[in-house]
């Protein structure tokens, strides 16, 4: 999509540790990211390699202990650091978020019309009756059928996949610039996912919601991302168009994702899948090394020594941070296609 | 004597909780030394046909066979001789595993439950060639569990499910908690296994690139019931049934150039629930092409080759509209 025009969301050089008995945990080390307007981006990783605190860093929703550094900007205006106060606006009106659990999220005794009506009377200082009537739009808005009626029900009434569409509807009551989706359909069915994935394209289309979705399923990623970003062990080690990032990886740890899934058409009779070997690094302080040296086939002193600069590799607004990138060598899924 | 030549025969199993209706009339048959995938919807009782089978709970109703015995009412002690022949995997390697017995003690433990009496030397004699089997050092024998990653721990566990030499192994989403570098070595594991072991598997999961990878025969479940079972090569080419082909077509491809050719079939996700399943085929309240005799008549099972489908739209020669392609309307005049 558009990458030219100035981003709503500008990250530069976020970092985030937490102080713990054993040390400093090191979670996210100097990530920069830009989102422009209407743009979906997916970010992918191992877990536990700092998507979900780089997404939380974002409006300030770490907890207390964490210590955030760099800067991410929204339209201009610093929210590192910004006052709670401040922050509290952010949220909910300007930048919105989705977690994978609906039901831990919504308020088991209230219906989820007063629910969706109350962020609109905090937020919008909308009236009881205006907003009820606005919530009935916005349930038709993520695609519930006779929203009507089911504005009166409770969330246990709903299913898994409506009660995720409800936490949509809430959370672009406001009309945020960007919404952030951590693992939206990780706990749905593929038939059920597909829906909610429409419901956000849908949203980027109709209302021009800019989406960081975050997710380990590379097939969302394929599906609804217009760019990519990668991250290993609380660093982006590749960012790249979705079309070039899944022809062309080329940080050896992308590489090793892409075809270490399944691919269609091939079976365990005729075929081995490719494994990455060795461990995700616990995280400390981070070395000065690229942190996938240990797995890497392709490692050797100077990956040891010191940590790879995100880079051009080549290909419109694609970087990675490895010394030694991949030829572009066609992938077990480009093969498939043959 | 011939051994008989199916490792599971599942007879119109039915599995109430109360009133929640499970399982509800399931027959399944898995030949010796093949995969069965059984992938279907949350909830729609893929888990509770696998935990009949390994008698964690006892059927409301139908037969459970294990290599042509009938299992599905021996008591815990006439069980017993059997308890080897089948294993079982789940989903959760850091829940199944006992955080305070160490692992060597976790992979014996089939052998004590099973009766046998076992001096600690020929405990450890028979362990490590099972650690060793899954690619786990011996020395991890004498570590816990928490010391070890999640895909170290879950081949602990198909390590543990596979020292009685089982000729069934139920694998209840094996790879479904863990990382995708991960998945592809605990599936590179099993297939390596079952090819070298030979035992019959029923893996169950939501995961299709999964099941198109490790499984030779696929049975589809919605809401307690199979609605269409098959060859792996003939459900991926030619799925039959309504939900089989919607599943297909909601799985995104990992490939963003040919996910932008697919068309999804969006169905709503109004879900029914095992409570109250509806009248008919249960499928009728998501299906795209549900028509009146849906709701009044439970569809018959139309045999596809060697396998089924149960959908009213699905002629006697196995052929029917496609909810891929077809236009409602039109399926319906
Ligand atoms: N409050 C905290 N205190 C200490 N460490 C934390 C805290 N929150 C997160 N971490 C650590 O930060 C790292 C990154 O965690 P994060 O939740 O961002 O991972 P993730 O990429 O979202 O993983 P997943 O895919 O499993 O959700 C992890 O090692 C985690 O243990
Ligand atoms: N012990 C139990 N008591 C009551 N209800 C149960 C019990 N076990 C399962 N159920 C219900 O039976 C139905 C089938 O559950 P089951 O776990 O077999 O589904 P599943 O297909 O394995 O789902 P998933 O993909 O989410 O694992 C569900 O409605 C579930 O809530
Ligand atoms: S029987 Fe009717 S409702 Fe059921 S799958 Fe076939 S067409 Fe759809
Ligand atoms: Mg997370
Ligand atoms: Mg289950």
């Amino acid at each position: 999509m558009t990458t030219a025009s100035a981003p709503v969301l500008e990250i530069r050089d976020l970092s985030v540790s937490f102080p713990t008995e054993t040390g400093t945990v090191s979670a996210v080390d100097a990530v920069s990211l830009d989102l422009a307007a209407g743009e979906i981006v997916g970010m992918v990783g191992e877990s536990g390699c700092g998507k979900s605190v780089t997404a939380m860093s974002i409006a300030g929703l770490l907890p207390g202990s964490a210590r955030v550094t760099g800067s991410v900007r929204l339209d201009g205006t610093q929210l590192v650091g910004a006052r709670e106060s401040d922050l509290r606006r952010v949220r909910g009106r300007e930048i919105a978020y989705i977690f994978q659990e609906p039901m831990t999220s919504l308020n088991p005794v209230l219906t989820v019309g007063r629910q969706i009506g109350e962020v609109l009377q905090v937020h919008e200082r909308m009236s009881r009756r205006a907003a009820r009537a606005r919530a009935v739009e916005l349930l038709t808005l993520v695609g519930i059928p006779s929203a009507a009626q089911r504005v009166d029900n409770y969330p246990h009434q709903l299913s898994g996949g409506m009660r995720q569409r409800v936490m949509i509807a809430m959370a672009v009551a406001c009309g945020p610039k960007v919404l952030v989706a951590d693992e939206p359909t990780t706990a749905l069915d593929v038939t059920v996912q597909a829906g909610i994935l429409q419901v956000l394209r849908d949203l980027r289309d109709r209302l021009g919601t800019s989406v960081l979705i975050i997710t380990h399923d590379l097939g969302v990623i394929a599906d609804i991302a217009d760019r990519v970003v990668v991250m290993y062990a609380g660093r982006v080690v590749e960012r790249a168009p979705v079309d070039d990032l899944f022809a062309h990886p080329r940080h050896r740890y992308t590489a090793g994702l892409l075809s270490a899934s399944p691919q269609p058409g091939r079976h365990a009779g005729t075929d081995r899948l490719t494994e990455i070997p060795g461990l995700v690094p616990v995280l400390a302080s981070q070395p000065d090394a690229c942190t996938f040296a240990d797995r890497c086939p392709a490692a050797d002193e100077q990956c040891r020594a010191a940590a790879p600069p995100l880079e051009d590799v080549g290909g419109a607004d694609h970087v990675a941070a490895c010394w030694h990138p991949c030829v572009t060598a066609p992938t077990a899924a480009q093969e498939a296609n043959r | 004597m011939t051994p008989h030549p199916n490792a599971l025969e599942i007879a119109d199993l039915v599995m109430h909780f109360g009133p929640v209706r499970a399982v509800d009339g399931v027959s399944l048959t898995i030949p010796r030394g093949r995969v069965t995938a059984l992938v279907g919807e949350s909830g729609s009782g893929k888990s509770t046909v696998g935990r009949c089978v390994v008698r964690l709970v006892e059927p409301t109703a139908g037969t459970v066979r294990i290599a042509g015995t009938d299992v599905t009412h021996l008591s815990r002690r006439r069980l017993r001789p059997h308890r080897g022949a089948v294993s079982i995997v789940f989903q959760d390697p850091a829940a199944s595993l006992d955080p305070r017995m160490l692992v060597g003690e976790i992979v014996a433990e089939p052998l004590r439950l099973a009766g046998k009496r076992i001096s600690r030397r020929e405990r450890d004699a028979r362990v490590a060639p099972q650690l060793e089997r899954v690619g786990l050092r011996a020395e991890v024998a004498r570590r816990y569990p928490h010391e070890l990653s999640g895909g170290q721990r879950q081949r602990v566990s198909i390590a543990r499910a596979l020292i009685s030499e089982p000729m069934l192994l139920i694998a209840d989403e094996p790879t479904s908690a863990l990382d995708v570098s991960v998945q592809a070595s605990v599936l590179n594991l099993l297939a390596d296994l079952q090819r070298d072991i030979g035992f019959a598997c029923l893996f169950i999961t939501h995961d299709l690139s999964a099941v198109e990878y490790l499984a030779d025969d696929i049975a589809v479940m919605y809401l307690g019931q199979l609605v269409e079972t098959g060859s792996r090569e003939r459900i991926f080419a030619r799925p039959a049934h309504p939900y089989t082909q919607a599943l297909l077509s909601a799985a995104p491809v990992a490939d963003p150039v040919r996910q932008r050719h697919r068309q999804p079939v969006l169905l709503g996700d109004d879900l029914p629930s095992a409570l109250d399943p509806p009248s008919g085929c249960r499928f009728r309240t998501r299906c795209p092409l549900a028509f009146d005799r849906c709701a009044t008549e439970v569809p018959e099972q139309t045999m596809i080759g060697d396998g089924m489908a149960a959908c009213h739209l699905v002629q006697s020669d196995g052929t029917g509209p496609d909810v891929r392609t077809a236009d409602p309307s039109e399926v319906l005049s």
